[in-house]
């Protein structure tokens, strides 16, 4: 793509009319103003449609193999671990690298914080796909996936956690595409639309909030429903919903400020200059953001072990475990912002929310998978479940990419405001 | 002056009324349903004892036939599957057992000790209360039973239930459900009989009775057999209580109970996070709309002073 828009001066396309003054169709817009041809060409030279090529040649049949012959041929259809990867990884693990909405919605229009504006769309648009793609890994998990709207509408069991995640993904799913939406109205010219969603962007951002508090904490609530099955340390009945909802604030800046480094680095074509001009203004503030909840969460952690007389527990080989966990996972990425916020070093402030993500991710990983059960054995996932994980991830990021490549996201649409 | 005091004294005595009358009533509403639920009063129940136990699998074959399970690899009188291992645990339910019994090998005796294990019907399930789409249900008679109509598959019963008991079919792409013990209730305890398993059962290891009556039982046979049994009832408190419960001569983690389980219902550690909910569903909106007018004030301030002096010159003019 850089090699064309070296070329050409009229692309990247960000706004309805080409050089001569006709419109742009939706088609072309579609291609990135490319003919059909050089959009392969394009497609074909990046080494990383070529990886995706190969996951996803393998990890799709896969997928099939999974609707057809059923969950017991992808994964060990396990008895005890009922959960495995899918939710581990998939449900756990992206919602809370997927904050970043409500984070930088609430910085944004609540606390009118105008100077994060031009981070605030792809912190919406990392946000409404992150949580896209959890509901997505868990149309592969559920047993009968065709029935995922019956807790709304067919048999409502409202006194259970898994019922608040339901309606709370749901809702907010809905609230994320309208706060995406105005992009997209931009792109394809239908301004009405973005006036009508201005009017409510307030409220939007308030139920983004709600919805977020509950269905971040919820997800960790549902594991109080295990409390002899999780690892003491792991668990805390009292304080696991606010654990997961305040290590999701952390994620999701960290996961904004990944996304923002790749698209700069990689994607350098497709960004205005507002937008990197102000990229490492918004990625200090965000890594401040970030740290504040670091510590908070540290302390809330240690309150937990505290409150539950767990202290026994962290001279076992568990509670190694444990403080490698919050070792490597927080407090270094945190001592990390910290020294890069105050050199201003942002390369360190980005490889911190590298390995921050990757924490949360462990983290999650470690409650539902590795330190579930911890009496008995360890499961180690099958080699397909890992492999659809990875393709469903990889499919992800093609989306991620597809549409940063167009809306205007991390760019100014530049008629008709 | 004075008539204001007054006023603001009844209106004090009026509202103190209102708080205490509204306390009343939701002291009431509370402690009826305050999670302190102990079964239902005529609640069917099994005593097993552990003692009695020979391990001869006819409940297995028992409840395979009356459920419709599908035949097993090895036959019920084969006992090399007291052998297996499956991750270095012994065999457990899943979608073709609805029942298993293991052996266990105490150094200290002369002979094994044999446990059945099955759905255990827990006064207040933990599967029943996680699950968001009511799939389960506990009867009056004691059985907690299972809807595979409404079931979705998210699995979170199995990931609540103590003991390990509810199995997904795993097999089936088209039609997979939960497979779990269901006391037999369709086609026996709704119409008052025992249901297959202890029926069968040769040696009376199994007592099927009025859950009451199976504890007063169980304490009946730990005093009249000084030294013969531990002197505790499984499943008399465990979790809140179950409908089926054990006594046993050895400790019942040695035949792989897990004893650390609280005595409360599982539902009790999950409260803590339910009665956030509402909290946070009334609280937050005024709460952030309020930081959203605090941290807009000097704006609509700046606003303000910029619309005074456009006024103020416009006077001067």
């Amino acid at each position: 793509m850089k090699l064309f828009t070296n070329e050409r001066p009229d692309i990247p396309i960000s706004n309805h009319h080409k050089e001569d003054g006709t419109q742009w169709t939706i088609k072309e817009k579609l291609l990135l103003g490319l003919s059909v041809q050089d959009y392969w060409k394009q497609f074909f030279r990046n080494p990383v449609n070529w990886l995706m090529i190969i996951i996803c040649s393998i990890g799709i049949p896969l997928l099939l193999g999974r609707y057809i012959f059923g969950l017991g041929w992808v994964t060990h259809a396990s008895n005890d671990y009922p959960w495995g990867l899918f939710l581990g990884f998939g449900l756990f693990g992206m919602v809370p690298l997927s904050a970043s909405g409500f984070l930088l919605g609430t910085t944004v229009e609540l606390f009118g914080r105008k100077d994060f504006k031009s981070i605030e769309r792809l912190a919406l648009l990392n946000g409404l796909l992150g949580y896209f793609f959890a509901v997505l890994f868990l149309e592969v998990d559920l047993g009968m996936w065709w029935r995922l709207p019956y807790p709304m509408v067919v048999s409502l069991g409202p006194a259970s956690v898994l019922f608040l995640v339901a309606w709370h993904v749901a809702t907010y799913l809905s609230v994320q595409i309208a706060e995406v939406l105005p992009a997209f109205f931009e792109w394809c010219g239908w301004l009405k639309g973005k006036r009508i969603i201005r009017k409510f962007v307030l409220g939007l951002t308030v139920a983004g909030i709600i919805l977020s508090t509950l269905h971040q904490g919820a997800l960790g609530a549902l594991f109080t429903y295990a409390p002899a099955k999780v690892h003491p340390l792991w668990l805390s009945t009292n304080f696991q919903w606010i654990h997961f909802f305040c290590s999701s604030i952390f994620a999701g800046l960290s996961m904004v400020i990944i996304a923002s480094t790749l698209i700069r680095n990689f994607m350098g074509w497709r960004c205005d200059d507002t937008f990197k001009n102000n990229l490492d203004y918004v990625t200090v503030g965000m890594a401040k953001g970030a740290s504040f909840a670091m510590i908070t969460y540290l302390i809330i952690k240690i309150v937990a072990v505290a409150h539950d007389q767990e202290w026994s527990y962290l001279l076992t080989g568990w509670g190694s475990y444990y403080m490698l966990e919050l070792g490597v996972g927080v407090v270094l990425p945190m001592c990390m912002f910290a020294v890069g916020i105050r050199n201003n070093w942002l390369k360190l402030i980005r490889i911190a929310a590298f390995i921050t993500a990757l924490g949360i991710i462990w983290n999650r990983i470690n409650t539902s998978l590795i330190c579930f059960n911890w009496q008995m054995y360890q499961e180690i996932p099958h080699w397909k479940e890992v492999w659809i994980t990875i393709t469903l991830y990889s499919i992800y990021f093609m989306t991620y990419r597809f549409i940063v490549y167009r809306l205007p996201i991390v760019y100014g649409w530049q008629d008709g405001k | 002056m004075k008539f204001m005091e007054k006023l603001s004294r009844r209106r004090f005595l009026k509202s103190g009324l209102a708080a205490t009358a509204a306390a009343t009533v939701i002291k009431n509403t509370d402690s009826k349903a305050s999670g302190n639920f102990e079964g239902y009063p005529d609640g069917m129940g099994v005593l097993v004892d552990l003692t009695r136990c020979v391990g001869c699998r006819s409940c297995e074959a028992a409840c395979n036939k009356e459920q419709g399970l599908p035949e097993p690899e090895k036959p019920f009188n084969d006992f090399s599957v007291f052998d297996e291992l499956h991750h270095g645990q012994k065999r457990r339910t899943d979608e073709t057992a609805y029942t298993v019994v293991n052996r266990f090998d105490m150094p200290d005796f002369d002979h094994p000790i044999f446990k059945k294990f099955q759905c255990n019907h827990c006064n207040e399930p933990a599967c029943l209360t996680s699950c968001f789409v009511n799939a389960y249900t506990k009867t009056p008679e004691g059985a907690v039973i299972y809807n595979a109509d409404v079931c979705v598959g998210c699995r979170t019963c199995m990931i609540a239930c103590p003991f390990y008991v509810p199995t997904f079919k795993y097999s089936s792409a088209f039609s997979p459900r939960i497979m779990k013990c269901i006391f037999c209730y369709d086609t026996r305890l709704k119409l008052g009989k025992a249901p297959a398993c202890v029926e069968v059962c040769p040696q009376e290891a199994l007592s099927f009775g009025k859950r009451s009556d199976c504890i007063s039982m169980g304490r009946q046979r730990i005093r009249q057999n000084p030294g013969k049994y531990v002197d505790h009832i499984y499943g008399e408190h465990e979790v809140g209580g179950t409908s089926w419960m054990y006594i046993s001569s050895v400790d019942f983690d040695k035949v792989g109970m897990d004893t650390t389980l609280p005595k409360e219902p599982i539902l009790n550690s999950v409260k803590d996070f339910l009665a956030i909910v509402p909290m946070v569903l009334t609280i937050w909106p005024a709460l952030f709309t309020g930081f959203h007018l605090l941290a807009t004030l000097k704006d609509k301030v700046m606003e303000m002073e910029m619309e005074e002096k456009r006024k103020e010159k416009e006077g001067q003019a």
